[in-house]
């Protein structure tokens, strides 16, 4: 597994996430991942105790774990890792970044390149987000 | 702020990190282009991504979709779309219902080219198609209509920039329509969009009044009213809240219940009210505070037009109106008040009787072009009924204008009369179509071509789709038309009673399909009953409220 930084904040959580449902019983480890059909609200009584948030995309098109990590940060104040995961495509990294993902799952064979070039893209954006206030 | 003679007025100037961005995105996709052809991208992969910058894949070819911000273009602007239709299309362009252009028969390879040109205009395609926030349309008398309460071009401007390759709503579960209008007469069926804004001045700045869940397609729905007044400064605020909802909630596994009149109506309105609401009060609102600084400082970058008319310009029009009954019948159907006494706006039918609705040469479009700079401080206007409107004709300049027209061959004295007609590409250029809309609403105009018949029936719409998405609006028309596949053969269903404004209503289905030329007889003799039934000044709607649906339908299937 490759990982792609994109926030620089710092340094990437090495831990195995453990699917929230799992980590519930259990609450062993720091890491969880998190399907996009569930509520992020879910998790408020637990972000104490977690350091790496991992949100799933089964496919690149389904885009709602876009407002699970702006909920996680605006919303809840949750201030670790988030992870992107699955199905994902360097045209999205901005969009990640944005939204206040820290990283992503880099696919097989991805070009490292397409995902550099895409973060330095822009010079400005239009809207106020999460992470990037305008 | 003064605006060099050659700057349009109407729509936003872009300043240089506009132009840069755009520079950005065209580069954006030619490297998607590139990936493409290289196979690392799929072609699964790489469809949405061409999608949200217009490119189509139709049934002879790609097509390119062009975005109007609000449907207003520059005269340079439309000198530029007319060079893009003579050297990558086949001379001509069609303007959509979303106050777009296309262009139908584009080779992928020219579009980053295509692309640069238009952006050397100020120019993009950007979101004009993808599950994201589609181009926003507004009022086509924007800024010049009497009875307009307030300006809305200034925040459908804010809008679109807002909007503008949002990160968190570019992959929504379907697309994303929003239109905005100053009117109180809605001119742009805000009740027909995913979110529509009825925007009018208040004690403390403008207030919106905000319809959701509005839709035609598969499932029409007429939107409600989610917020009576939405304040200026928590527009954006607002507008991300319900985006927000949506995307968390709204269907991602069928794409015929995707869109968010779906969830609204699952739901159900209160529902949807309290989750926007939830949304609204977690929110930081400072961050998403409109601020009036900002508002301020968009609106300084929008030219107004410089209303000087000679005293006597009505006397002058009502004058030439007298010496010549062929203009002043153009005047009567084709022009609508303005809020100077020496100005009033003209609108330029795309639909001469017998032509395809919305189509224009690149001939006409330079012609146009070369009139708005004479005649309309070269702004141009797109109608979502796919006509054009000059904004502010002076009233003694009229009949000028209507001469340059006619030699255009664009002075069909029809706008809002029956051949008025509009109708989507069908199954001439669509993938998706069950049937061809063009010759059908070809055969309907010159029909009702003749222009004395047309007076004297009156207001009437006609709208026409060729399969059930719709993009001809007939649930809307006073008479729809909806192409459908009968065991292979393209047959079309009758529709009465829609209408896209204040009184919205989907139409109801007459019947059995019928076949194209028995459809052309059977709105025949739906408009020959109401001609012979109506009371006086007894509009369609009224008529059929009146007598009924089944009255209209013995008529139209009496020989059938």
């Amino acid at each position: 597994m490759k990982l792609f930084d994109l926030s620089g904040r710092k340094p990437l959580e090495a831990a195995s996430p453990v699917p929230f449902a799992e980590w519930k019983e259990t609450r062993q480890g720091t890491a969880i991942s998190l399907a996009p059909d569930v509520e992020v609200e879910e998790l408020r009584s637990h972000l104490g105790s977690l350091t790496l948030i991992v949100l799933e995309f089964p496919v690149f098109r389904d885009g709602r774990a876009f407002t699970q990590a702006r909920s996680l940060r605006e919303y809840e104040g949750y201030e670790g890792e988030i992870r992107a995961s699955g199905h994902l495509l360097p045209d999205q990294a901005i969009h990640f970044r944005r939204c206040g993902f820290d990283s992503v799952v880099l696919p097989d064979g991805a070009n490292v390149k397409d995902w550099e070039d895409q973060l330095g893209r822009y010079q400005f954006y239009y809207q106020n987000t999460a992470v990037s206030p305008v | 702020m003064t605006q060099p003679a050659s700057r349009s007025v109407g729509h936003y100037q872009y300043e240089e990190r506009d132009r840069t961005f755009l520079q950005e995105r065209i580069n954006e996709f030619e490297g998607q282009v590139r990936r493409r052809l290289s196979g690392e991208l799929s072609e699964e992969e790489f469809k949405p991504l061409r999608l949200m910058n217009g490119v189509y894949l139709q049934l002879h070819a790609y097509m390119l979709r062009v975005a109007i911000p609000y449907g207003v273009l520059d005269s340079r602007q439309l000198h530029r779309l007319a060079d893009i239709a003579a050297r990558y299309d086949r001379n001509y362009g069609h303007f959509t219902t979303r106050q777009n252009i296309q262009f139908n028969w584009i080779a992928l390879k020219d579009v980053p080219t295509i692309l640069r040109e238009l952006a050397e205009v100020d120019m993009h395609a950007i979101q004009t198609s993808g599950n994201c926030i589609r181009n926003v349309t507004s009022d086509e008398f924007a800024g010049a209509a009497k009875d307009e309460l307030m300006d809305p071009r200034i925040h459908a401007e804010i809008v679109r920039q807002w909007s503008t390759l949002h990160p968190e709503f570019t992959f929504l579960p379907r697309k994303f329509k929003i239109a905005i209008s100053g009117s109180p007469e809605d001119r742009v069926a805000a009740r027909f969009h995913d979110i529509g804004l009825l925007a009018r001045p208040g004690e403390n700045g403008p207030l919106f009044r905000l319809f959701v869940g509005g839709g035609l397609g598969r499932t029409p729905v007429v939107g409600q009213e989610l917020f009576d007044s939405v304040k200026e400064e928590d527009l954006i605020a607002t507008l991300e809240a319900v985006l927000r909802v949506y995307n968390a909630f709204g269907r991602r596994d069928n794409l015929y219940k995707a869109r968010i009149k779906i969830l609204v109506q699952t739901i159900g309105l209160e529902a949807f009210r309290k989750a926007v609401e939830e949304e609204l009060a977690r929110m930081d609102r400072a961050a998403y505070r409109l601020t009036s600084e900002h508002v301020a400082q968009i609106r300084a970058r929008f030219a107004l037009p410089d209303l000087k008319a000679p005293a006597d310009a009505a006397d002058v029009l009502e004058q030439h109106k007298k010496a010549d009954p062929v203009f002043a019948r153009w005047v009567a159907s084709n022009t609508h008040p303005h809020q100077d006494e020496g100005h009033i706006c003209a609108v330029i039918s795309l639909k001469t009787p017998g032509a395809i609705p919305g189509d224009v040469t690149a001939e006409q479009m330079h012609g146009l072009a070369d009139l708005s700079e004479r005649h309309s401080f070269g702004e141009v206007r797109v109608t979502h009924l796919q006509n054009l409107v000059f904004g502010h004709v002076r009233k003694d300049q009229l009949h000028e204008l209507w001469q340059g027209l006619k030699a255009l061959g664009l002075a069909a004295p029809n706008v809002g009369l029956i051949s008025d007609i509009v109708s989507c590409p069908g199954l001439d250029y669509c993938n998706l179509a069950n049937a061809r809309s063009l010759p059908l609403a070809q055969k309907l105009g010159a029909r009702f071509g003749d222009a004395d018949l047309q007076a004297e029936i009156g207001a009437l719409s006609i709208h026409m789709s060729g399969c059930i998405n719709a993009c001809g609006h007939h649930h809307v028309g006073n008479i729809g038309l909806l192409g459908v596949d009968k065991r292979g053969a393209e047959t079309y269903q009758i529709l009465l009673g829609g209408d896209a404004g204040e009184n919205a209503a989907i139409g109801g289905i007459l019947g059995p399909s019928f076949a194209e030329d028995e459809a052309v007889d059977a709105v025949a003799r739906i408009v020959e009953f109401y001609l012979g039934q109506r009371q006086k000044g007894e509009t369609f709607a009224a008529m059929l409220k009146r007598c009924g649906l089944k009255a209209f339908k013995e008529v139209a299937y009496e020989t059938v």
